[in-house]
């Protein structure tokens, strides 16, 4: 049984699955060996993606660490490697609670909810040349659409924790996810203007210059609203420790927090190699077609360091704060790139309707003004509504008007 | 400029990041202890001992427990002690250095210890065996002699007791009334160069003990 997979399958371009498939077909009928080649793919990826999780875990606990003068977790294997191991046996020996009010269908199925997105969006994203699972026509689409599965599966676990904190943190969560899919989604369509395709293989191969050149605003808008949509430190406000001790997954104990946190950390992941292909050129580097992987991951690294710097940075913003940033910073910017980008594409492309590279770095150089000149104007437009403390006397303490 | 902060404290944090943790593994490496540490674990030696209980006359909190009898080896002499019982109960003890203080024949140190945690109110008092067989590495605390040879009580080597005192006194030039038992300095405990002067053992046959006459002066 010669099996081949037809030219028009949308698995055909990847190398991995034909092989696999071609391989397996061998033995198996077709329709066996098809199965077969997608249950490898899906254990490769989903090992793929937890086990990046957790050793995520670990190297940011250590970058954290080294951030505050400490040393981090170093205790068990070489450098304390095997700390997210140490943790997963300590959850998974847990007992696993379920609340005596909460909705236990609800509340069970929530961390599946939530690693099925992080576990899916790395379905289309190429890891080297013809890697990706599925090299999806609408991947960038295919990409927001599950990315938001997330803020259902926060607000599915405040429902039906039947905890206070937990709903305050659900609606907290889901306010800033809203919120920040605006800009995110607005800051991609100048990267899919000037790539001039959905998906992420053309993205990548459009990149003749990385798009976080072409594309300053639209990454910076895109890593912002990106580690708010991560809920992590400078934007958690969901799952705030110090103000409503973890938020949504406050009920979860064992199996099922662990689970939420391998998606809390795999999510980085993911997020990192979404931006890495849109903005820092996917896999491509020297000796892309052997060491595409390699690049890729590198890219994936200093993005997780970048993350990770930026989480041991920042103390957390407000609620009402971070929706104005939002609203107020965050949307202008995505909105001026937009118009900045559909003009510059407007007028540079030649009758193919593409641009080379000449046209890119000009792009570049533009949009570097444009962002410098627009974080400077709204940097000194929105001033620090911050007054010098007055005295404090008994009418203020009163009236509560001393803020 | 609003924002330019936010670059700023990114800068801090990279700045931390370069540095040397400050973190000091501590079962595998330790903080240098000062040699004068009041630490557990007091060092006793038996040797030096006369019984007289100074040290539990001074201690504020009452937590030493001495017991003696007259000695059946020379009880011809009335003045020799056999201790029954040194029992320091140091879950009260609050390392104020009195009892140290106060024992005229440098018999007790503070210890330099601070690792004797116990899972057990009973386990904490610390009885005459354990202070017969614990290892003798005395503090410097209020022993200028000690202190004066550069002793490191964690870093050097136990010391014994003709080692430690403050051997200008006359009552110690040699094995003073108190002390019962005089056994030689094992070998493998002398330094190399004496830092104490132990012209005072009396089996030394370079410095022989010194002759009634002699002492009469």
């Amino acid at each position: 049984m010669n099996c081949v997979l037809g030219s028009d399958n949308i698995l055909n371009d990847t190398v991995l699955y034909r092989v696999i498939y071609e391989a397996v077909g061998q033995v198996l009928p077709c329709g066996m060996s098809y199965v077969v080649a997608g249950l490898a793919m899906m254990l490769l990826l989903v090992n793929g993606v937890l086990l990046g999780a957790g050793l995520f875990s670990w190297v940011e606990r250590r970058l954290i660490g080294r951030f505050h003068n400490r040393i981090g977790p170093n205790r068990w294997g070489p450098f304390g490697m095997l700390q997210p191991l140490a943790d997963l046996v300590k959850l998974l020996t847990k007992e696993d609670l379920t609340p005596r009010g909460a909705d236990k269908l609800v509340f069970a199925i929530v961390p599946v909810v939530m690693v099925a997105p992080v576990i899916l969006v790395m379905a289309v994203v190429p890891f080297a040349k013809d890697t990706a699972l599925a090299n999806l026509n609408v991947g960038i689409l295919y990409i927001l659409a599950v990315t938001s599965i997330t803020s259902i599966a926060i607000f599915m676990a405040g429902w039906s924790s039947d905890n206070r904190y937990a709903m305050f943190g659900a609606s907290r969560g889901v306010a800033v996810l809203i919120s920040y899919e605006v800009p995110v989604v607005m800051s991609l369509l100048g990267v899919v203007i000037v790539a001039g395709s959905m998906s992420l293989d053309d993205v990548v191969t459009a990149q003749a210059v990385p798009f976080f050149l072409v594309q300053p605003l639209a990454f910076f808008v895109f890593l912002a609203g990106t580690s708010a949509e991560l809920n992590r430190t400078p934007f958690d406000v969901a799952e705030a420790e110090s103000e409503i001790i973890a938020g949504y997954h406050i009920e979860y104990s064992g199996v099922k927090f662990a689970l939420i946190q391998a998606a809390e950390f795999g999510a980085v992941l993911t997020s990192s190699a979404v931006m890495v292909t849109l903005f820092l050129g996917g896999w491509s580097g020297p000796f892309a077609s052997y060491l595409g992987w390699a690049w890729f991951l590198m890219k994936i690294g200093i993005l997780a360091f970048i993350f990770s710097w930026v989480r041991a940075t920042f103390p957390r913003l407000r609620i009402d704060q971070l929706l104005a940033f939002a609203w107020k910073f965050l949307l202008p910017l995505s909105i001026i790139n937009l118009f900045a980008t559909a003009l510059e594409v407007y007028f540079l492309r030649d009758a193919a309707g593409t641009l080379d590279t000449t046209d890119l770095w000009f792009m570049a150089g533009i949009n570097f003004g444009v962002a410098f000149a627009c974080l400077l104007i709204f940097g000194t437009l929105i001033k620090e509504k911050v007054r010098p403390a007055g005295p404090i006397t008994g009418a203020t303490l009163s009236t509560g008007e001393a803020d | 400029m609003y924002g330019i902060n936010l670059a700023k404290g990114l800068m801090v944090t990279l700045k931390n990041f370069t540095k040397k943790p400050f973190t000091v593994q501590y079962p595998e490496e330790r903080v240098k202890q000062h040699p004068r540490f009041r630490g557990e674990e007091f060092v006793w030696y038996e040797e030096r001992c006369t019984g007289c209980a100074s040290c539990a006359k001074y201690c504020p909190l009452g937590i030493i427990k001495i017991v003696t009898s007259p000695s059946e080896t020379a009880p011809a002499e009335g003045d020799k002690y056999k201790l029954e019982l040194f029992d320091i109960s140091i879950n009260r003890c609050m390392f104020c250095g009195l009892c140290v203080e106060a024992c005229p024949y440098d018999a007790l140190f503070m210890g330099s210890g601070f690792e004797q945690g116990q899972y057990s109110r009973k386990d904490m008092v610390v009885d005459i065996d354990q202070l017969r067989q614990a290892d003798k590495h005395p503090s410097t605390f209020f022993r200028p002699q000690l202190e004066d040879t550069g002793y490191d009580p964690r870093a050097d080597r136990p010391l014994h007791w003709q080692e430690v005192g403050r051997e200008g006194w006359q009552w110690h030039q040699r094995e003073k009334m108190g002390m019962r038992i005089s056994r030689p300095v094992p070998s493998d405990l002398l330094p190399d160069e004496p830092k104490v002067d132990s012209s005072f053992v009396e089996d030394n046959p370079a410095t022989p003990a010194l002759t009634p006459a002699e002492e009469a002066e």
